[in-house]
């Protein structure tokens, strides 16, 4: 499990069923049992505010796995992508913007989505067809985005109309704990929960998937057998960038219902913690996502209540110190392989 | 796309397969393939023979749909054909082997020869359909593999009949093998020539590129020499032979039967053993008297996978001689190179370097030490391709006096160091300001060699030190290592070439599989003898 | 690639290094100059000309937008008092992103290692008395200085050890950093004065207070020296050709007998150094004190700053004035003309956009492709 990529990828055979458990999904697997039951444990001593820090969760998750999901499609062609915060603010603006002007959140979305893609295409035009350093690629299309929202931004404008409102699924959301956080949501976190498990299939089954993983891990193998590289990475970082977008709509007319200066604060860095914890799977990102979601949950409950006397400062670390200590230990602890050619501009002999 | 077979068979035979005619290739100022013509045809393997830089690849590079050709053109099965990507000709029925194996490692076997190809079922892979395929073939050809490993955890053999069966997924009828025998022990390669065989039996034609004249008369049924870009002679093993070849692809005499070795181990495989005939002029010490300069005991190392690939090895090196690593690549060669010059860390024993204890040395104390260290990959480990010449011929030496004095670099000592060492070792560069990538892969091994050879050492550690370089520079770095063994230096040689190790060693220690399996004296022993303890046989099933 | 010099050594600083007397190698090195400030010159050009759009499609005049801005910056001693503060937290800020690069590493931290600098520095200034000027304010610099090392080794040492990427790691600190120097400034370094109820410290002592002279502020001194500093080691010492071995190719340093990991740790340590002392500088000798938020967005705009100066430190002057120049006349030109200042974030990223991919500018200007360096940051998380 350590050396490998995703043990999907070499074909589930006897040997890889027969190895056993790893000592990593004995150590996930002990983890969710705790966490299950600590969750009924508080839900038993208070219902309300563990039902309130379980849609939390859930609300901070939905963003951060549509940008680990927009990572991990980079990652898997070849591309790192460092510019989801951009990705994020942008779309979240023009979201807000065109929803608050035609008074659809429907066009809103559209439009940060739209917004998405625009900003994947720039990242794969600057690092797939101009080679240029993926990072600093990335880097320019966060500045560009805090530069532009800043400058475009009015204080005056108001979303003019209620944010997305929750959805209750019929009697699913009566069932007891997860009932409220999961099946009670607007419409954008059905989309997203959706979203991962179609793209999970697609990236592990499908032959998309595969071609994905081929110009990832050696391009060149891909090219000998007819697969067009560049125009594949170009796809799928310009759609991976869609789903970005689609985060920036959620942040913006979903998640707050308003668009302020650098309001993305950060979560699309916490993303690619979030990719990378989730071994740059749809199932295992949403699961990290879950886990960094709960500690930004954590913090609004702390801020409410008084029974700790915690500084906000602190609890708002939280999420950064905890993503510090999953890269390094990620490190540390059966280092994870990275796609073999991430990172690398492809060149067309 | 059914059976690769039963479609050759069906379709009307065209008379040729696979044709360049005139082709030309220019990269910048360099002309990599000057008016070349080729020609295949149905059943018959065409070995393309040529040293490192002849052209070889760049020709099927233009023929596979590569490269595009400046000027010429190319025929496949009786038609011109304009190849604007590989997968032009792969969908008229050419299959390329390539050299460094074009497959994607964690992926699994059925997965690497279907992809780009798969059959599929609603968007996703026909993982059923896929398998049954790629069995079926394997079954037709024998060419046998688990369908479901990683690639990545097969031997490299193994790696080369998935290449194969990826070619003849495609239907294809021409199959280009590039160096395909390079990984490959004597026995290996005897059977990867008759499976070749077998394909031309079932109506494949076959591109066989080499520098191994053995092969070439083994195996093809015409021969074409190229040298310098251009076809230098046309011809079939009946009617030349294996000096007359090394001459044309040289382009002067060469002694092939200078060497130590009877010529009736035929075993001058290349062309390049030209410089052997120094090897007899012995140290006048014999090397048991001298003191042991390089003690390995019990080393152990693991690969980049953490798989053990040095196994409890042992191996002594004396002064004034060299010892020669045989061993088919991939046989824990690199890991025990890497572990005794600091740069993996040994899992266990020791390594003693003139009485001293060595063991986890870092590479700094190896080099203070007084090792000298030809690293098998020039462009990773060797030189820092951004830096000048002068900066490359100080690399592991920059904090030394009289390179630096007090923290401070003195540019003026590097670069007249620099000036020695490109004078000395024949380096050809304009200046010692120019960054090393400009150089040529020969001239970079030379800064390399002139760099190791500049301070006191004791210990030569000579990883692939003539791997990919021209004729001229592979006599002058053999020349420049038996001088050094002939002033006392200890030698360890490792190289992938045989006929490298039998020219230079004064014993050769044979490795298999992470450990030493026999070490043998090179003026007795023949080539196959050495080739099956490479494969794993037993010594004593080996001897007499 | 006509110009001689290593892509680690860059062009002109190596040319001058070894330039002779004669006529000919001047020549040589205004060419040599010239051609390596082509794209960077060029790249400002066209983000001043996108940006004069963005100002007449907002119906403003571009004429008089950008005469306020340049006299706001250099119209006259005050203008040029302020362009000189403004730019140096920007040359330190470019300086840490440009010495991390020389050992292949990006540092996106330099926002954090600056605020925990400026911080410790202001805690240092305000909280001793009595201590005379010599010691107290080399002392407060110092443990700025420290505080930022600190923070950037923390990115470089987990590098080193797990392998964790730095620019995460980096990020995230940053993040850390705001939020733990918020809290101090809000805690217990408020200041209680009055009625305040800002999260700022107090006034420094005067015997922390870096002196300004007419104007040019002593600050700004300090950062023409760290370049030149930074050039040095960089060029002339065993450990500067350690760094950028480890840069150039990681592989050979190690060969080179050279430790990977403790340059990597000592690297971020001597870049969140010299953010570190931009922000004392910045507390010491232009706000007089910590201010919770301050500098918001300065470890960005050294990323601009290094790569519009292609990495070398003394170039990183001139793109710190460029940059301190737009940032101290945009109250001029918000003033005059009513240009939102926002409009200098714009042009920056425009900027940086244009200098990242020169390929852009090359094609835009017809420019030959004189010298193909490339900045490459290597890859993936993992390793």
């Amino acid at each position: 499990m350590t050396a490998r990529a995703g043990p999907d990828l070499a074909a589930a055979s006897g040997n890889a069923g027969m190895r056993g458990w790893s000592p990593q999904r004995v150590w996930s697997v002990a983890g969710a049992v705790v966490l299950v039951a600590l969750v009924w444990g508080f839900y038993a001593w208070d219902g309300a505010q563990t039902t309130a820090v379980l849609g939390g969760t859930v609300r901070a998750a939905t963003l951060l796995v549509l940008g680990a999901m927009c990572g991990m499609i980079g990652e898997r062609s070849g591309i790192v992508n460092i510019g989801i915060e951009g990705q994020f603010l942008m779309s979240a603006f023009t979201a807000f913007t065109v929803a608050s002007m035609s008074g659809s959140l429907f066009l809103g979305v559209v439009a940060g989505v739209s917004t998405g893609l625009a900003m994947g295409w720039m990242l794969a035009a600057m690092s797939v067809g101009l080679r240029t350093d993926q990072i600093i690629a990335g880097t320019v299309l966060n500045i560009a985005a805090l530069g532009l929202t800043s400058f475009f931004y009015d204080r005056g404008r108001s979303l003019g109309q209620p944010k997305y409102q929750s959805i209750e699924l019929g009697p699913l959301a009566d069932l007891p704990v997860v009932g409220t956080a999961l099946f009670n949501r607007p419409p954008l976190t059905y989309l997203a929960l959706v979203l991962v498990v179609v793209l999970h299939v697609l990236l592990l089954r499908s032959v998309w998937g595969m071609r994905t993983t081929a110009i990832g891990e050696h391009p060149g193998a891909a090219a000998t057998v007819g697969i067009d590289v560049i125009r594949l990475r170009y796809w799928n970082v310009t759609l991976a960038g869609g789903l970005a977008g689609l985060g920036g709509a959620y942040l913006a007319l979903e998640s707050v219902g308003t668009f302020t200066r650098a309001m993305s604060g950060g979560r699309g860095f916490l993303a690619l913690a979030v990719m990378i914890f989730g071994r740059r799977t749809p199932l295992g990102a949403y699961a990290a996502a879950l886990f960094f979601g709960f500690t930004t949950a954590l913090q609004g409950q702390f801020q409410l209540n008084d029974t700790f006397d915690i500084p906000a400062q602190f609890v708002g670390m939280l999420p950064f110190v905890v993503t510090i200590i999953v890269v390094a230990a990620a490190g540390l602890f059966g280092r994870m392989r990275d796609p073999a050619a991430l990172g690398q501009p492809y060149e067309v002999r | 796309m059914v059976a690769a077979a039963e479609t050759v068979a069906a379709q009307a035979e065209p008379e040729v397969l696979l044709a360049g005619h005139g082709i030309t290739k220019r990269f910048g100022p360099v002309v990599a393939n000057d008016d070349v013509s080729v020609e295949l045809r149905p059943g018959r393997i065409l070995a393309l023979l040529g040293e490192n830089g002849a052209g070889k690849s760049t020709l099927v590079n233009v023929l596979f749909g590569l490269h595009r050709p400046d000027a010429g053109q190319v025929v496949i099965a009786d038609e011109h054909v304009e190849l604007s990507s590989p997968h032009d000709a792969i969908a008229r029925g050419v299959g390329m082997v390539h050299q460094h194996f074009q497959l994607v490692p964690p992926m699994s076997v059925v997965r690497n020869i279907v992809l780009g190809a798969e059959p599929r079922k609603l968007g996703m892979i026909d993982v059923a359909q896929a398998r049954r395929r790629v069995m079926d073939l394997a079954d037709r050809f024998g060419l046998h593999v688990d369908p479901d490993a990683a690639v990545e955890d097969l031997p490299v053999g193994a790696q080369q009949r998935v290449e194969i069966l990826k070619a003849l997924y495609r239907d294809a009828r021409v199959l280009i093998a590039d160096e395909p025998t390079a990984v490959l022990t004597p026995q290996e390669t005897d059977h990867l020539l008759d499976v070749l065989r077998g394909l031309t039996d079932q109506g494949v034609g076959i591109v066989f590129i080499t520098h191994k004249l053995r092969e070439v008369m083994a195996a093809a049924d015409d021969i074409v020499v190229l040298r310098e870009g251009r076809v230098v002679g046309t011809t079939t093993p009946a009617q030349t032979s294996e000096a007359a070849l090394a001459e044309l692809m040289v382009g002067r005499a060469v002694d092939l039967h200078g060497d130590r070795f009877e010529s009736g181990a035929t075993g001058v495989g290349s062309a390049v053993s030209t410089a052997a005939a120094y090897s007899d002029e012995k140290p006048a010490a014999e090397a048991g008297e001298l003191p042991v300069v390089l003690d390995i005991a019990g080393l152990c190392a693991d690969d980049d996978r953490g798989q053990r690939a040095v196994d409890e090895l042992s191996l002594a090196v004396r002064a004034g001689e060299i010892v020669g690593v045989a061993g088919v690549e991939g046989n824990g060669q690199r890991e025990l190179v890497e572990a005794i010059t600091g740069l993996r860390h040994a899992t266990a024993g020791t390594v003693s370097i003139s009485d001293r204890d060595a063991s986890g040395a870092r590479p700094r104390q190896v080099t203070v030490i007084g090792v000298g260290h030809i690293p098998e990959d020039r462009a990773k480990h060797g030189l820092i391709g951004s830096y000048s010449v002068a900066d490359n011929s100080v690399l592991n030496r920059y904090f030394k006096r009289p390179f630096a004095a007090g923290g401070m670099l003195r540019r003026d000592r590097i670069d007249s160091h620099a000036r020695d060492v490109v004078a000395t070792f024949d380096v050809r560069t304009p200046d010692v300001e120019s960054p090393a990538d400009s150089l040529s892969g020969g001239n970079k091994q030379k800064l390399i060699v002139g760099r190791e050879f500049s301070d006191e050492i004791d210990l030569l550690i000579a990883a692939q030190p003539t791997r990919g370089i021209d004729i001229g520079a592979i006599e002058f770095i053999w020349r420049r290592i038996r001088e050094r063994r002939d002033e006392g230096t200890a030698v360890l040689l490792v190289s992938a070439e045989l006929d490298e190790v039998l020219a230079l060693s004064d014993r050769v220690a044979v490795m298999y599989e992470g450990r030493i399996v026999a070490t043998v004296d090179p003026r007795t022993a023949t080539r196959e003898e050495i080739g099956l303890l490479m494969a794993g046989a037993a010594p004593a099933e080996v001897g007499s | 690639m006509s110009v001689p010099a290593g892509p680690q050594a860059p062009a002109e600083t190596d040319a001058a290094g070894r330039a002779g007397s004669t006529d000919d190698s001047r020549r040589t090195l205004t060419r040599t100059v010239l051609r390596a400030a082509a794209v960077p010159l060029a790249s400002v050009a066209l983000g001043l000309v996108l940006g004069a759009v963005l100002i007449a499609v907002q119906g403003h005049s571009v004429l008089s937008a950008y005469s306020a801005l340049v006299l706001g910056g250099a119209g006259d001693a005050d203008a040029l008092l302020r362009t000189l503060q403004k730019a140096t937290p920007l040359v330190f800020g470019g300086l840490a992103v440009a010495f991390a690069f020389k050992a292949g590493l990006f540092n996106i931290g330099g926002q954090g290692q600056l605020l925990v600098g400026a911080a410790f520095a202001a805690g240092v200034g305000f909280g001793l008395e009595g201590v005379p000027l010599v010691v107290h304010l080399p002392l407060a610099l110092l443990v700025g200085a420290a505080a930022g090392a600190v923070w950037g080794a923390i990115a470089g040492v987990l590098k080193a050890t797990s392998g964790a990427h730095e620019v995460i790691v980096t990020i995230m600190l940053n993040f850390v950093a705001g939020n733990l120097t918020d809290w101090l400034a809000a805690n217990p370094w408020q200041d209680r004065s009055g009625s305040n109820i800002i999260a700022r410290t107090p006034l420094v002592e005067p015997s922390a207070e870096i002196p300004t002279w007419g104007w040019l502020p002593a600050g700004f001194v300090l950062a023409v020296l760290a370049a030149v500093a930074c050039w040095f080691v960089l060029e002339r010492t065993t450990y500067g050709f350690e760094v950028r071995s480890v840069g150039a190719n990681r592989h050979a340093a190690h060969y080179a007998g050279i430790s990977v990991g403790w340059i990597m740790a000592s690297t971020m340590a001597v870049a969140g150094l010299l953010a570190g002392l931009g922000g004392a500088i910045e507390s010491l000798g232009v706000d007089g004190r910590f201010e919770a938020g301050v500098n918001v967005g300065l470890g960005f705009e050294g990323i601009t700053i290094a790569l519009l100066a292609r990495t070398n430190p003394i170039a990183v002057i001139p793109a710190g004035l460029l940059v301190g120049l737009m940032e101290a006349g945009a109250a001029k030109m918000q003033f005059e003309s009513g240009v939102a200042p926002e409009i200098i974030d714009v042009i920056q990223a425009l900027i940086l956009l244009f200098v990242a991919a020169p390929l852009i500018v090359r094609w835009l200007l017809r420019l030959r492709d004189t010298d193909d360096r490339r900045l490459t940051l290597g890859a993936g998380w993992g390793r």
